[in-house]
């Protein structure tokens, strides 16, 4: 049995999920409910400024039969009064000694405003303190949350005057609103702090009403940007969090990341953790099912690991960063193409209509005879099951042409259908970097190109 | 005693999609691409399109796909044999289970015919003038399609009611009178004039439709079904008119106690359907071959089995017994099957000294239909009885076209296959008429 034990920046947590702060840790009857479930720890529900909220809050992104692939919200930090919340905080504390519990806070931005947030929190006995730099709609509009995230000086300056006060961990939460989260990050490494999560959420509209032409959610017939967040939102949340794992700064500063963006299942937070996530933060899977998906999370996690001999978190955390590159750096001789398996092919065509009408046409239909075959050339007075399903063609893919793009094999609905296989490409190993320094020319002049791809036999139909 | 409400055991029995019933299912569909189950429909609806449609919430835009390959779309999607067809072709047989096409199809059209929503228009004047013969749904199609191309279409029906099998010949369980109706109010909105109580060759000629017409197109399905040639034949009753008297007046409709449905056909099953649900006790088919020859579907059998009806198998019905005019039993001779006969089925053989008879107060035959009489009425050169009619559904009098039941001297005669018939005959019809290819698309 694989040790789901953490230890984040000095708090520990007897695994390594934690609700993030949103509406699911937004009382002390939710965090005991959650604790119950088995959740390792929380990062309470932003408190600090007063705010109003507003109805609706709440819009969705639907696909097909999945509901809510992205929530998208425009709900404000806690509404609740700072006492009560402190007051559940401290009791939330004492019943789960074990668990983790950092707070969130948001307040405006003077140094007096935060010393006295500081101060409350660490007085409630919390375990850890999370700056909110990312809350991308109202508290923005007050100069709080993105606001400040989005200006690596905020950012900084802001930092500065907490780390000033602080005597437990503070976690430093991005935004993903910016063109990279890495100069954020860095203000706050300088500043002093303990750590650093990301993403919060990024900014949307999540739908418009065919009915009312409203915006969704509709509040009292406006609406705005929202924070988006779900699965749809995972592969950004996991770019941003493999660009600070790979950035030479932030890894030297040995700052561990608390990732959130998506993380719905045990393969999601595996995910975080190879790219170097080493707490992981979940909210709108819960907001869709509820607290009790900690039992999978945990329990799917700790059997992929014993699968794979990893026997503790940090020795899974950051082991793919090393494999994130440059384009420059990719071996441009590697050669992949796709092949299909007739036994497990159920002849759908979805392959065949995606690769002819958008990538690189090298999947033909081929009929029981091995002779090509057109789609839709049956003739009119076709009838019944038998003719359409004898008569079916197989798809094949012409592998000589084919460019390994592996659009077929992410269309097709079949399991292990189509496996995408290496074949030797013939050419010695180059990349785009090596051609540049070597072979300049061939990377600036279409001719030298041309030249370049009929020596080492590269043919382009 | 419970008393039996017709309305009640003979409605229809697959109750409509819910709206979450139809998106979870269209979701399902993968969308493929040069669709088996189109191909497999006689009518090339483009299966997926519509169902892409109900998914995209474009019902109308969904009905439109399916009305435009099958203007009787929504009877098909009741009664087409679809484990034989579309989803007998559907490629998730292999993984899972096929789409629910039908009842997917007829979400769709339910949605357009309920809320009155017209899917076409007729075509601009033509200045043709075209003759049905006939309302069922080859007749009704092509008199569609014609209408939507712009040529005047006259429908003459011998019977009270426009609809053919549809409305008189289908039982409610699978297809309530009302939906082929609506399909016939449907093609009357597109401008076609349905004449009712005319009959060809009665008080109707073929001289006079030839005068008024510039093409004719016979959709008169076939005729009753045949006499058994056996004693006491006058006691038993017409399956067809069994199904439509369940239809039309089904409180007057007299079900025995003990019912003998002769043949296995799926008229055959729907007979036995009306008798067993209608409070017969012992419902019972005779055939004199076995299950593996009998023309009902598989899920036909099933279905019929799942009912309670029985089955006598490899069984000759010889005579039927009454007594004081009433049936008292029907007297058989167990059959075994010898070489194959001009079908290609083994030749059922009666076994020598095993005549047996059947307890039965009431027989209904359904063992096919009579070829059309109206071929050889007009001259028209036939293939096995049926009229013979070339690629573009001509017969053998130029302008004059047939469809439906009446030419299926091949493969097996069916609402959908009607309706194809009508609509490549409205074609070639249209391509004969307007040689310039005037107003071929709308």
């Amino acid at each position: 049995m694989a040790d789901l034990r953490i230890n984040f920046a000095g708090i520990k947590s007897p695994n390594p999920f934690w609700l993030a702060s949103a509406p699911p840790s937004n009382s002390g009857a939710q965090v005991h409910k959650a604790f119950e479930a088995g959740w390792g720890g929380v990062v309470w529900k932003t408190i600090g400024a007063p705010v109003l909220n507003v109805s609706n809050r709440y819009g969705a992104w639907h696909y097909g039969s999945q509901k809510m692939l992205a929530i998208n919200n425009v709900e404000l930090i806690s509404d609740r009064p700072l006492e009560v919340n402190l007051a559940e905080i401290r009791d939330v504390k004492r019943h789960w000694p074990g668990r983790a519990v950092v707070v969130s806070a948001m307040v405006e931005s003077n140094p007096e405003a935060w010393r006295d947030i500081i101060l409350k929190i660490e007085d409630s006995g919390a375990d850890g303190i999370e700056l909110n730099y990312g809350c991308p709609h109202g508290m923005s509009e007050r100069g709080m949350g993105a606001a400040v995230g989005q200006v690596p000086e905020y950012c900084e300056q802001i930092t500065r005057w907490v780390m000033d006060v602080a005597k437990i961990p503070v976690i430093v939460k991005l935004t993903p609103n910016v063109s990279s989260v890495v100069p954020p990050a860095k203000a706050a490494i300088a500043a002093g702090a303990n750590a650093l999560s990301l993403i919060n959420t990024i900014n949307s509209i999540v739908a418009v009403d065919l009915d009312t032409l409203e915006i969704t959610p509709n509040i009292g017939g406006k609406g705005g940007h929202g924070g988006y967040a779900g699965p749809a939102v995972k592969p950004i949340a996991l770019n941003m969090l493999s660009s600070l794992g790979t950035d030479e700064v932030v890894r030297k500063s040995g700052l561990p990341i608390s990732g959130m963006g998506g993380i719905s299942t045990w393969k999601d937070a595996a995910e975080f953790l190879l790219l170097g996530a080493s707490s992981l933060q979940v909210c709108t899977a819960v907001m869709h099912y509820g607290f009790r998906i900690i039992e999978d999370l945990c329990d799917g996690l700790s059997n992929w690991m014993d699968s794979k001999g990893f026997r503790t978190i940090d020795e899974v955390v950051g082991k793919s960063l090393n494999r994130i590159s440059d384009f420059k750096d990719f071996d441009l001789s590697f050669r992949a193409v796709a092949r299909i398996d007739p036994d497990k092919c159920i002849q759908c065509n979805l392959c065949y209509v995606a690769c002819n009408d958008t990538a690189h046409q090298c999947i033909d239909l081929v009929d029981a005879n091995g002779n090509l075959v057109q789609p839709y050339a049956y003739d009119v007075r076709s009838n019944g099951k038998r003719q359409a399903v004898s008569t079916r063609a197989q798809p094949q893919v012409r592998e000589e042409d084919c460019v390994g793009c592996r659009l077929c094999y992410n269309v097709c609905p079949v399991e292990d259908c189509i496996e995408m296989v290496e074949l030797p490409s013939g050419r010695a190993s180059v990349t785009w970097d090596e051609l540049s320094r070597n072979k300049t020319e061939v990377t600036t002049d279409w001719e030298a190109m041309k030249k370049y791809r009929e020596e080492v036999g590269i043919e382009i139909h | 005693m419970q008393i039996i409400q017709p309305e009640e055991v003979l409605a229809e029995s697959y109750p409509p999609l819910s709206e979450h019933e139809a998106l979870v299912e269209a979701n399902r569909c993968l969308y493929c691409y040069d669709a088996p189950c189109t191909q497999a429909c006689p009518t090339h609806i483009d299966i997926p399109k519509f169902i892409k449609k109900i998914a995209t919430e474009n019902l109308v835009g969904s009905a439109r796909t399916i009305l435009e390959s099958n203007l009787m779309g929504a009877s098909c999607a009741r009664v087409c044999p679809v484990q034989e067809l579309c989803e007998g072709a559907c490629v998730l047989n292999a993984e899972e289970k096929p789409i629910m096409i039908g009842r997917l199809q007829r979400y769709a059209t339910d949605h357009v015919y309920q809320r009155n929503i017209e899917v076409f228009r007729a075509g601009s004047a033509t200045g043709k003038k075209i003759a049905v013969v006939g309302a069922g749904p080859a007749s009704l199609t092509c008199a569609g399609e014609l209408a939507k191309l712009g040529h005047r279409v006259t429908v003459f029906e011998k019977r009270e009611l426009p609809g053919g099998l549809s409305t008189y010949g289908i039982i409610v369980l699978r297809e309530p009178v009302e939906v082929a109706l609506a399909e016939v109010e449907m093609v009357k909105r597109l401008g076609v004039e349905v004449k009712t109580g005319l009959e060809l060759g009665r008080n109707l000629s073929l001289e006079e439709l030839r005068a008024g017409h510039d093409a004719i197109f016979l959709g008169v399905g076939l005729g009753s079904v045949p006499a058994m040639g056996i004693p006491g034949e006058e006691h038993i009753l017409d399956g067809l008119n069994y199904i439509e008297a369940s239809k039309m007046n089904p409180h007057n409709l007299e079900v025995g106690q003990n019912v003998v449905v002769i043949g296995a056909g799926n008229t055959a099953v729907d007979c036995a359907t009306v008798a067993k649900r209608l409070g017969a006790q012992q419902v019972t088919m005779v055939y004199r071959r076995t299950d593996q020859e009998m023309t009902a579907y598989p899920h036909e059998y099933a279905f019929a089995k799942n009912e309670g009806i029985e089955f006598r198998f490899l069984s000759q019905p010889l005579g039927v017994l009454s007594e004081g005019g009433r049936v008292s039993g029907l007297r058989c001779v167990r059959m075994e099957l010898g070489a194959p006969d001009a079908s290609g089925r083994p030749a059922p053989q009666p076994v020598t000294g095993s005549e047996f008879v059947l307890k039965a107060d009431q027989v209904v035959k359904a063992i096919g239909q009579e070829k059309p009489s109206l071929a050889k009425l007009l001259g028209l050169a036939t293939e096995k009885g049926y009229i013979k009619v070339s690629d573009d559904l001509e017969t053998s009098l130029p302008g004059v076209y047939a469809g439906g039941d009446c030419v299926r001297s091949r493969g097996s005669a069916s609402t959908v296959m009607a309706v194809q018939d009508g609509k490549l005959a409205a074609f070639a019809i249209h391509r004969k008429l307007m040689p310039q290819g005037v107003a071929a698309d709308d």
